[in-house]
């Protein structure tokens, strides 16, 4: 057998890769800033002229508050995965192995109930004859008029718990490759606590905290089911809009101007990451802090 | 005098596994103490007890007067270099070393010039900017030294620092080592495996085996006068012989090792009595080597034997001899080497001599520490650096 042409160049070896985000994301996100484009048709199919109309349909003060809150509801929960991931990930890779293995299989446990399932779970749970609800009138927090579900707050705690195993994985895969020894050192040096976690734990594993933030901000900011399912008109967010833009309104070219900016939205942070990413590399030569 | 770091009956158990086993010793302020023992010992478990990483299970630690043994790692004025380094992979060479004292609170331009001076000290102002994973073994060695030392320690733990770095640098860096002690004169507590650099660079040794100190001295007290087979064995090498004591001569007694013609005497500093089972030490170089039978003396023995294998180092010669059950390793440097005439060769009947005091009777014999020893079969020569330089 041969062994691999190493000089085979590096762009032959990442084609299928690239082939891969051309047909599968770049051309459909082309076509659908196209689409922004064109004219919608009555029977909600695409028109054939161009034009910046749709754009006027952003001018609707609804989509304001609900950009808002989707950006909002998005960077909370990333937030709460991160403040809730970074201290699970942690545990997990210093717990010995037989109580890690089953920890991991906690987390993965829910991922056999269908996604769906589990919202309308939730639902169930909270619920205004719920258990949770009933529990909450009993030790008087609240009373018989609020409403568990259908608000901003509740879409958060179920985005949360849907997004939290992304996050807990990564940065669980980053720890268990981080050497424990540093924190020894910090003490040694006379750091506290805090401040070995801070000072030298968290640079230790920012790769896998970097991937938790896009794996968690990215789709929860395209969230459609939880906030349908759990959100109610209150809780709506950019993603429901796109959906009734194209199920029921069956107007794609706005469909495709809201999308555009949910594309928009997803850039932005991404670019700033890179950005960021190649002045840390282009070298420093100060002391921080 | 002598106490200024206090192990006082530190006893640690992993679960079953008994690792440390009142261990006591007493460190003097401003030397070299070297704890030296095989890996697995329980070196390093004592050196984290120093450093507040574990706690022990009873005993306790005492620094300058202080008790220190449940105090967190962060509140003793105790650095340690690691057995890895442990650099922070992703700061700089400065950023590393100016830790501790960012810690410590103290502001940027003191920090600065300390780090400055410091660089100076490990002689890397030119890399301070790299980043620590960017480094030699040696380089790190380094930064390591000084991002422990620049908090001013009141001692300074090192564990097996050299363990990482090829022979030359080793030799190297020991110097270095033992020239930055000088420079900065703090108390220096190093573990090591290695019984040479243990040797080299210290003031005092303790050897320790399975979690208990066998003996502690100082690098001439430990390899001269061994008083167990573990220290005769694991420092440098030596000879054991299973003898019985059949009088008492002063302060000598004459004992009988099998297939030894006659008795020997040895110089009997321990006041074993008369008919004790005792087994004897004595190191390959405190023989004699020779064809003639050197003129007898009162307090010199002498036996004969056949000369089964000759390895020639260039600084020594070492002989296995052959006597009765025994084969004893002779060393012997030498002397107009090739001018001499009567060269002792392979099968020829050779008499080994010694003196009376150059062997040790030993408190306690463990037949397990005969595999420390070098075996004529292990065709491996002894490396020339285990050649102990004793003392500094
Ligand atoms: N945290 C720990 N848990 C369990 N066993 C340990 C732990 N640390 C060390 N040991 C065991 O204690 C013994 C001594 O270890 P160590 O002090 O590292 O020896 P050395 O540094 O002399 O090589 C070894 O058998 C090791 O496996
Ligand atoms: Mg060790």
């Amino acid at each position: 057998m041969k062994r691999p042409n190493s000089k085979i160049p590096e762009l032959a070896l990442s084609l299928p890769t690239m082939g891969w985000l051309v047909v599968l994301f770049i051309i459909p996100t082309i076509v659908i800033l196209l689409i922004a484009f064109r004219t919608g048709d009555p029977y909600g199919g695409i028109g054939d002229q161009w034009t910046v109309e749709n754009f006027s349909e952003l001018a609707n003060p609804v989509y304001r508050g609900i950009m808002v809150r989707t950006v909002v509801l998005s960077v909370l929960t990333t937030a709460i995965c991160l403040v809730l991931g970074v201290p699970a990930g942690y545990c997990l890779a210093r717990a010995e192995k037989k109580k890690r293995d089953f920890l991991l299989l906690l987390i993965i446990v829910p991922f056999w109930i269908n996604f769906l399932i589990r919202i309308f779970a939730w639902k169930v749970v909270l619920h205004p004859e719920g258990i949770v609800k009933n529990f909450l009138l009993l030790i008087g927090i609240v009373n018989d008029q609020t409403l568990l579900l259908y608000r901003p707050g509740t879409v958060l705690l179920v985005m949360v718990y849907s997004y939290i195993p992304f996050a807990v994985l990564p940065i669980y895969a980053a720890a268990e490759k981080f050497d424990f020894s540093l924190l020894d050192a910090a003490h040694d040096l006379g750091a506290n606590w805090y401040r070995a976690f801070y000072r030298v734990f968290l640079p230790g594993i920012r790769q896998g905290i970097l991937t938790a933030i896009l794996v968690v901000f990215i789709p929860a900011l395209g969230s459609y089911v939880i906030p349908d399912i759990v959100g109610g008109p209150g809780g709506e967010m950019i993603g429901n809009k796109i959906a009734q833009k194209t199920f029921i309104d069956r107007h794609l070219p706005h469909a495709s101007v809201l999308s555009s900016l949910l594309v928009l939205a997803v850039m932005i942070p991404m670019t700033a990451s890179l950005f960021m990413k190649r002045r840390k590399t282009v070298g420093r030569g100060i002391i921080p802090g | 005098m002598g106490d200024f770091l206090v192990f006082e009956g530190i006893s640690k158990s992993f679960g079953e596994l008994k690792v440390l086993d009142n261990v006591s010793l007493s460190i003097e302020k401003g030397t070299i103490f070297s704890i030296l023992g095989p890996s697995g010992c329980g070196k390093t478990t004592l050196l984290r007890i120093c450093a507040g990483f574990e706690y022990p299970d009873r005993g306790r630690v005492i620094l300058d007067g202080k008790d220190i043994t449940s105090d967190r790692p962060n509140r003793r004025r105790v650095n340690t270099v690691f057995q890895n380094y442990s650099l922070f992979p992703h700061m700089t060479v400065r950023e590393n070393i100016s830790f501790g004292l960012q810690m410590a609170g103290f502001d940027r331009s003191r920090i600065s010039g300390e780090v400055d001076r410091y660089l100076e000290l490990i002689q890397m102002s030119d890399q301070a900017d790299k980043k620590a994973t960017k480094l030699s073994g040696g380089q790190m060695q380094r930064v390591a030294i000084a991002r422990a030392l620049i908090n001013k320690p009141q001692v300074l733990l090192l564990d097996e620092p050299l363990a990482a770095l090829d022979l030359k640098l080793r030799q190297r860096m020991l110097v270095e080592l033992d020239w930055i002690h000088d420079e900065v004169g703090i108390t220096f507590l190093y573990v090591t495996h290695d019984q040479g650099e243990a040797m080299s660079i210290s003031d005092h040794i303790a050897v320790m085996n399975k979690g208990r100190i066998e003996q502690q001295g100082t690098p001439v007290q430990v390899y001269e006068a061994p008083t167990n087979s573990f220290v005769a064995a694991f420092i440098g090498d030596t000879n054991f012989f299973e003898t019985e004591i059949t009088s008492i001569e002063d302060s000598y007694c004459r004992m009988n090792i099998k297939d030894f013609a006659d008795g020997v005497i040895v110089y009997n500093d321990k006041n074993f009595p008369q008919g004790s089972r005792v087994y004897l030490s004595i190191r390959p170089e405190k023989f004699v080597i020779s064809h003639a039978e050197p003129e007898s003396h009162r307090k010199r023995n002498m036996v004969r034997g056949v000369v089964e294998e000759i390895i020639y180092m260039g600084t020594h010669t070492v002989f296995w001899v052959r006597v009765g059950d025994y084969r004893i390793q002779v060393r012997q440097s030498h002397d107009r080497f090739l001018l001499d005439e009567k060269i002792i060769e392979h099968g020829n009947t050779v008499c080994i001599s010694w003196h009376a005091d150059n062997c040790y009777i030993l408190d306690r014999y463990d037949e397990r520490d005969e595999s420390l020893l070098t075996l004529p079969d292990d065709d491996v020569t002894v490396a020339p650096e285990n050649i102990i330089s004793a003392g500094k």
